[in-house]
């Protein structure tokens, strides 16, 4: 089964400023444990497409299949783990209990939430840190913080918006270390936004470039590095390579999108 | 929490504290005392009569004596018991307001169009006078028969919904769009949005009103003894020590004190229990 269905999907937001076309013509399938990317120059929409599978918003063409399900059921069916570049984490709770929080809105037991807590801690490697505060934590930390809350309830898709775009660069790239050992270990289908070009190659299985205005695929390019990928992956050749490929390909976008 | 170099500068920051409020209670009886010589020797900047304006240590002395020439209590304590008595209809309406104000703060966050259809008519409440109101409140309690201090507390509510109300509804919508966004995510129900992410955001904006809120209910309190022609409390004391405020200022200076005294107390309160709550709150009030 497909894990995501996405075809002919457009979006278009009538506002006081007239009427934008955010998205036109999408179309991509995505399969059980892929890790996807979606990158593109601001206003390209990656970000409205993300909230669109995540039933945060509503198309107003074409459709969007989950699991089989309507993206609305989806989420009714807790289908959906989302981080956003904000870890968002409530201020009054401990570490442990913002990852609570999921479990006890969905009605899972007290050892079932105390047992998915703990394991989750453990899996971003917190666990020394369940009874802090978010604000005693550094970026870094508490976006893990964020990644555990939206594993605890096991989603089948992961949806990520720019979620490690606030951190510097060195806490960035042990971040995305992190996602890539919790991704495998437990081979979550992940959905990523990003503006990062080495960002989404050393992340991804498949990098997908959009165009702004309206929002449209203009490419998808396969990452054929080999799994897992390690420190090592981002000294290898074919990380460059790719990385230029992507590269080109965003370029043809702003050249063509320069002429009038 | 409570490790004893925190506790030691908590305890400096008090003394501190209480050092800087008696430095302004030494500034004003300066400023006061410092008024009334210079307007003895001068008619500038207003002419005051001694008796009008009595010495700090007059009005001292003047708690001190009996309140009627041939009872036993001091004023002081008539004062005191005066107090008390209308702080527990201030109590009462502060806690029925309190609920009130937060109650329709829910209400009106939860249905945006009884927002926009509710909120002109929650500000022009506060716009009547309430020298206007107070009167029409002990008027009809009288009718349904409810004990005259129910009026009192009435009145003391309805100064004190209102920063409630406004603050609660700020309060509920203060949570960042993303926290909200996630709540969905987890097909979370209204209900549990409201109780595990809006109201304990909105707390803090609740305390700052309900501060605002304490004093207002005192003096809801206090204009609303007036016309309720009871026999006890401040206004009463007020009311009765003002009509010899020409040969006797003295008595009511010593009231305003107590009142003033009386809404630093009651504010004090909320500060304490703010603190209790909201102790591991957010990164500001911790």
């Amino acid at each position: 089964m497909t894990a995501l269905r996405i075809s002919d999907l457009g979006m278009t937001f009538d506002g006081k400023a007239g009427r934008l076309v955010a998205l036109d013509g999408i179309t991509l399938d995505v399969e059980p444990g892929e890790f996807v990317s979606l990158i593109g120059p601001s206003g390209c929409g990656k970000s409205t497409l993300l909230r669109l599978i995540g039933d945060l918003l509503s198309p107003t063409a074409g459709a969007i299949s989950v699991n089989a399900k309507s993206p609305r059921q989806a989420r009714l069916d807790r289908d959906y783990g989302m981080v956003f570049q904000k870890a968002t984490l409530l201020d009054w709770r401990t570490v442990a209990d913002n990852i609570r929080l999921p479990l006890e809105v969905m009605g899972f037991s007290r050892t079932e939430r105390n047992r998915r807590t703990k394991s989750n801690l453990e899996l971003v490697q917190l666990d020394e840190f369940a009874d802090l505060h978010p604000w005693q934590l550094s970026g870094g930390m508490q976006q893990r913080v964020a990644i555990a809350r939206a594993l605890a309830f096991e989603p089948s898709l992961l949806l990520m918006d720019e979620p490690f775009g606030a951190l510097d660069e060195m806490t960035r790239e042990r971040m995305q270390m992190e996602l890539m050992r919790i991704w495998s270990r437990t081979g979550i289908t992940v959905v990523f936004v990003t503006h990062s070009i080495p960002e989404a190659v050393f992340l991804s299985t498949r990098v997908v470039v959009m165009s702004p205005r309206p929002g449209r695929i203009t490419d998808i390019v396969p990452i054929g590095l080999g799994q897992p990928r390690e420190f090592a992956t981002r000294k290898e050749e074919r990380f460059f390579e790719l990385i230029t490929a992507v590269r080109e390909k965003l370029r043809g976008i702003e050249q063509s999108g320069d002429q009038p | 929490m409570g490790s004893s170099p925190v506790a030691g500068q908590d305890r400096l920051a008090r003394v501190r504290q209480l050092g800087w409020v008696a430095l302004v209670l030494v500034g004003l009886v300066g400023l006061w005392e410092g008024y009334k010589a210079l307007a003895a020797f001068t008619s500038w900047p207003l002419p005051v009569r001694s008796t009008s304006v009595p010495h700090v240590w007059d009005i001292v002395a003047a708690l001190a004596e009996p309140v009627q020439r041939g009872r036993d209590q001091s004023t002081f304590a008539y004062l005191i018991e005066s107090s008390l008595f209308t702080f527990r209809e201030a109590a009462a309406g502060f806690v029925a307001g309190g609920l009130i104000g937060f109650g329709l703060g829910v209400l009106l966050a939860l249905f945006r169009p009884l927002e926009r259809g509710l909120m002109p008519y929650v500000i022009a409440s506060q716009t009547v006078p309430l020298l206007a109101i107070a009167p029409m409140v002990v008027v009809w309690s009288s009718k349904a028969q409810w004990p005259t201090w129910v009026a009192v507390s009435v009145i003391a509510a309805y100064l004190t919904f209102f920063p409630v109300t406004i603050n609660t509804l700020r309060g509920l919508q203060s949570p960042e769009p993303t926290a909200l966004e996630l709540m969905r995510s987890y097909a979370s129900s209204r209900w549990a949005t409201l109780w595990k992410v809006q109201v304990p955001s909105a707390l803090p904006y609740v305390f700052t009103a309900l501060k605002v809120s304490a004093t207002a209910s005192v003096i809801g309190a206090i204009v609303g003894e007036l016309p309720a022609s009871l026999n006890a409390g401040l206004g009463r004391a007020l009311l009765s020590f003002s009509y010899f405020f020409a040969t006797g200022p003295e008595k009511v200076y010593g009231a305003v004190v107590v009142a003033g005294l009386l809404g630093m107390l009651f504010v004090g309160a909320v500060t304490l229990v703010e603190r209790l709550t909201l102790s591991r709150w957010h990164r500001d009030t911790a």
